[in-house]
């Protein structure tokens, strides 16, 4: 992968908006947000009622992917072009899902949202009406996916980036500032991560930066590209957005997401915690 | 819709613990005031963003259809960066436990 097959500029949307081989997804962190106006002809998935188990913690089944796929006229060779709100955390997390079930042509608006509305350019209310597929998703590609055992062993031995904000690695926050800071889970980074906050590598209008920028990014904090390396966060959303950093652009093998991210790590038991910066 | 004499700023803090939050909040308004009190239309569609101390990123947020934002931040300094389709406005604040940061932001 690479950042020609995996980012498509606003310019590149607007010539294909009318592309029938083409399927607009909307995610959101902010769920409200397609229904204030979307992209022209773009549907939305919810990354909870959509994406989420909801009886268990964990991705939804192969055969719910291939329902909800299918329901939304998405078929197996039709290209993916995801976009979300928030600087596409959540829509990164839907590309790494595609990837997941193996999805063959999916790739992700550079500046997602925000860069379309700053740049003033038009959304529409009408949701479309595609005509249902018959999607057949792969079995799950688990390579791109760390568990918690992998991390706890990974400790010292692999790279491990936390994409949290500063405050939150440090142990002075529970979650990010735009969320209330009750929290279940003690506060804290696991030992031997690198604090690089998922924000490094976006300018302020969303899009990314240069492959030279992030590069240097991640070597200067001390991730060394020879090693594998897991990416967390707090849910792994945030962590999705580096994932497709490390993974997509610059087109680094064994990447890994740990979707299980703090509010899983922080609330095992006898685990060891770092504080501090 | 904001009428004239309505408290200006963020989100009715109704069922936040202050006491608990260091809360920054406020609201995006297009220019415009009448006696002294900003009536300009809210601005739905803008991106709040919340820099520490040092000028590092921590947070973003869109701002609602009243144009309003909230962030729960830590007591201590911060810089709020307004982006707005042909607008872009930092204000510099001061957060606290007990008594929340209000903003009118016009742009």
């Amino acid at each position: 992968m690479s950042r020609a097959t995996s980012l498509v500029s606003i310019d590149w949307v607007q010539e294909n908006l009318n592309n029938p081989h083409v399927v607009f997804v909307e995610v959101d962190e902010d769920t409200t947000l397609y229904d204030k106006g979307h992209i022209q002809g773009a549907i939305t998935f919810h990354w909870r009622d959509d994406l989420q188990d909801g009886l268990i913690r964990d991705l939804i089944s192969k055969e719910k992917f291939e329902a909800l796929l299918s329901k939304s006229g998405i078929a197996n060779d039709s290209t993916v072009v995801l976009y979300g709100g928030n600087n596409n955390w959540f829509a990164t997390y839907a590309f790494w899902y595609f990837k997941i079930y193996g999805h063959q042509d999916v790739r992700l608006i550079d500046g997602g949202r925000k860069l379309w509305e700053l740049k003033g350019l038009p959304l529409v209310n009408e949701v479309p009406a595609r005509a249902a597929t018959r999607y057949v998703a792969k079995e799950r590609d688990n390579s791109i996916r760390a568990f918690r055992d992998e991390v706890v062993a990974a400790i010292g031995a692999k790279n491990i980036v936390d994409v949290r904000s500063p405050q939150e690695f440090s142990g002075e926050l529970a979650a990010p500032a735009h969320l209330p800071q009750e929290s279940g889970q003690i506060k804290g980074h696991i030992p031997t991560a690198k604090n690089i906050p998922w924000s490094k590598a976006a300018n302020e209008d969303g899009t990314f930066r240069s492959n030279e920028e992030l590069s240097e990014l991640y070597k200067s904090a001390g991730v060394d590209f020879a090693k594998e390396t897991i990416a967390y966060c707090r849910i792994g959303e945030r962590s999705a957005f580096s994932w497709f950093v490390l993974h997509e652009l610059l087109d680094l093998q064994n990447v890994r997401n740990y979707d299980g991210s703090w509010t899983e790590y922080g609330s095992l038991v006898g685990v060891p915690v770092a504080i501090g910066a | 819709m904001r009428t004239c004499g309505a408290t200006p700023g963020g989100p009715d803090l109704a069922g936040v613990d202050l006491t608990t939050q260091a809360v920054i909040q406020g609201a995006v308004l297009r220019a415009g005031v009448e006696d002294g009190v900003p009536n300009g239309a809210p601005v739905g569609n803008a991106y709040v963003r919340l820099l520490d101390s040092t000028g590092e990123f921590t947070a973003e947020v869109p701002t609602n259809e009243l144009g309003q934002f909230r962030f729960f931040a830590a007591p201590g300094a911060w810089t709020v960066v307004v982006l707005a389709h042909g607008a872009r406005e930092e204000i510099k604040v001061q957060a606290q436990k007990g008594s929340p940061v209000d903003l009118v932001v016009q742009i």
